[in-house]
């Protein structure tokens, strides 16, 4: 994309190749630009998001979570929960929605390259981690030990169940999953995620951790992690606010300083410990 | 004659309207609606407000009429250029969708008429710049304000006559116009010194019918400006507010002005600098049209901070502190300065009359000096 276009707002027609029911509030769109330029053009990082647009309607801000070698159909995961997600959640395969993107800036895939790696998600899905999993696992070579962990309030939200159990079959991955309130059916642990920090198998002085979820979680997960002993520096979070022209223009998404459109949405925890958890910002 | 200075006499100054139309620029400049003194279109001087005074105080704004032969015996009106770059509203693209569900996407050309403004004042042009610095010396300029803003011509007026609430001389910004402009005027009682600050502005000059201006003219021009800011009584605290203000996130007085503050908005509508704006949807009835469009928003509403279900600032208070900590605290870590220039607009306009420079005084934990500085 261009810097001095002046397209930088305007969508590409996508055309939704399929449409997957995660779960009863979120859905997967797999999408397609019916301009096979557009198409042949179009590359993101892992972490990135794009402007979906439901005609008629408006914009939306979600993450990719397919891989980047994979350009060829990108996928978003949605959660339904607002005025155009839930006109999306009406659409059906073979319907067209409008593509901007991709923005912002991802995980630090390359940075991260031979060491441990620590991903921690909470609450429904999780997106935009996904794409990290889904990163690793396609360059399991690349990258030390992959410990996934994920925190949901009851059972019952969870989802992706046959995805992580895929997930657990990669070589050298520990997968921990916790619910604060269990069922008959949650083989796996009853409390918080921290609590299964324990069997975490990482090196502190060279594992990059890489969450998101609920910021309370994510200062949780912080707070254990720099007392294992992970610099602040290898702490990596991507933050959530409500962005509307994904180009640092519009003011929705500031955070302090920074816009978490262009600037983010991931960051290094360095770049927002003074605010991060301060209500308001 | 120097070329770049001249005496332009009273009856003169429909020359400079004319010249500028002549060169082909669409004129805006100052005049009484509403009971305010507002930018639009002229044609005539006689659309001036010429003899008008403005009375400002926190919450107040009344214009009164005298028999002064000034045109610009007045501070600032609800407006700056914001309106004239940055539109209130506009269409950035649409969408023409067939019946087969095929979307077609165009994108809105914008209104780029060479334009002139008269009457531009050093608050305004302070924020001209940091709005430039936003919208396009960022990593994605943005092309709608670009199309505008090349096109523009400014005429300056050096302020004679500070409103009870402008403290642009604490930050540095006015009362006396020093760069962005291309041509300025200071008013005396039977003309203006008009100089020019750019080969544009000296272009235009070179077709006006100008006096060799007087020493005691320059002379005059120098003890206004001193005078202007002398008067000023409100000032900021400091001119770089960042770190008191974020070690001071917790102070009472957030809560304290929350019981004041309406959450109304106005103060980030006619806030020279405030840059928040929302993305619209405007849908034809016959289903084949849908328009996207960005009109100015405020982060004092609870939808600016909407995030799937959650309104991250849900009171008043947290607006407040985001507002005025993202003003004169984190915008100089964004573009260097400070985002307030002076110009006292959000003080005059507030319904509650909440006093910016008093509540950065309070939250930063000092006294808001009385009288001028620099």
């Amino acid at each position: 994309m261009s810097a001095a276009s002046g397209e930088l707002y305007l969508p590409h027609e996508a055309e939704i190749v399929e449409r997957i029911q995660e779960s009863p509030s979120l859905i997967t769109l797999r999408l397609r630009f019916t301009d096979p330029a557009v198409q042949a053009r179009y590359q993101f990082e892992p972490g990135q998001f794009n402007m979906l647009y439901l005609y008629g309607v408006g914009e939306v801000a979600i993450s990719i979570v397919s891989d980047p070698r994979d350009a060829q159909i990108v996928d978003h995961t949605i959660r339904i929960v607002g005025r155009v997600t839930q006109g999306m959640a009406r659409l059906r395969t073979g319907d067209r929605i409008g593509l901007r993107g991709p923005y912002g800036r991802g995980w630090p895939m390359q940075a991260a390259e031979r060491h441990d790696v620590v991903v921690v998600t909470g609450g429904l899905g999780c997106a935009p981690v996904v794409s990290v999993i889904n990163y690793i696992a396609q360059r399991r070579e690349r990258f030390g030990h992959l410990n996934i962990v994920q925190g949901v309030k009851h059972s019952d939200d969870f989802i992706w169940r046959e995805r992580f159990d895929q997930w657990r079959e990669l070589p050298d991955t520990t997968v921990l999953l916790a619910a604060d309130q269990g069922s008959a059916l949650w083989p796996w642990h009853i409390g918080r995620v921290t609590d299964l920090f324990d069997h975490l198998v990482f090196d502190p002085q060279q594992a990059m951790v890489m969450m998101c979820g609920p910021e309370g979680m994510m200062h949780v997960v912080i707070k254990h992690m720099q007392e294992a002993g992970i610099a602040p520096s290898h702490l990596w979070l991507s933050m959530e606010r409500n962005m509307q022209c994904a180009l640092g223009h519009c003011g929705h998404c500031q955070y302090g300083s920074r816009f978490v459109c262009k600037d983010g949405p991931v960051f290094c925890y360095e770049q927002v410990a003074s605010l991060f958890d301060v209500k308001g910002f | 004659m120097n070329q770049d200075v001249g005496f332009l006499a009273h009856n003169e100054l429909q020359s400079l309207l004319d010249v500028l139309q002549g060169a082909g620029y669409r004129c805006i400049g100052p005049m009484v609606r509403d009971g305010a003194i507002v930018f639009d279109e002229l044609s005539s001087v006689t659309a001036l407000p010429q003899g008008i005074r403005d009375r400002q105080r926190p919450g107040e704004y009344r214009l009164t009429e005298t028999d002064s032969p000034r045109y610009f015996a007045w501070a600032n009106g609800p407006q700056a250029l914001k309106p004239l770059v940055f539109a209130p509203q506009e269409s950035l693209w649409s969408c023409e969708r067939d019946a087969q569900g095929t979307m077609r996407f165009t994108i809105t050309q914008p209104d780029h008429r060479p334009t002139a403004v008269l009457g531009v004042r050093a608050c305004d042009l302070a924020a001209l710049y940091i709005h430039d610095q936003h919208f396009l010396q960022q990593a994605y300029p943005d092309p709608y304000y670009l199309a505008r803003r090349q096109q523009m011509l400014l005429v300056a007026v050096n302020c004679t006559h500070p409103a009870d609430t402008c403290f642009c001389a604490s930050t540095g910004d006015g009362p006396q116009a020093r760069y962005g402009y291309d041509l300025v005027l200071t008013e005396q009682d039977d003309g203006f010194v008009l100089e020019a600050h750019s080969d544009l502005g000296k272009q235009q000059m070179q077709a006006l019918p100008l006096q060799p201006v007087t020493q005691h003219q320059l002379q005059q021009v120098e003890a206004d400006m001193q005078q202007s800011a002398r008067v000023q009584q409100r000032r900021l605290p400091s001119r770089n507010l960042n770190q008191a203000l974020f070690a001071n996130l917790h102070h009472p007085r957030w809560a304290e002005v929350a019981e004041r503050c309406l959450s109304c908005g106005n103060c980030t509508s006619v806030c020279p600098t405030c840059f928040c704006h929302t993305s619209t949807e405007t849908p034809a009835i016959s289903g084949e049209l849908s328009i996207h469009q960005r009109e100015w928003d405020s982060c004092f509403t609870p939808g600016h901070s909407y995030i799937h279900g959650l309104t991250l600032r849900a009171d008043t208070a947290k607006r407040y502190r985001q507002w005025l900590t993202h003003k004169l605290g984190s915008w100089h870590d964004q573009y260097g300065r400070s985002g307030c220039v002076g110009c006292g607009r959000c003080v005059t306009w507030c319904p509650v009359g909440i006093d910016i420079t008093e509540e950065a005084a309070a939250i930063c934990g000092q006294p808001a000096e009385q009288g001028a500085s620099t």
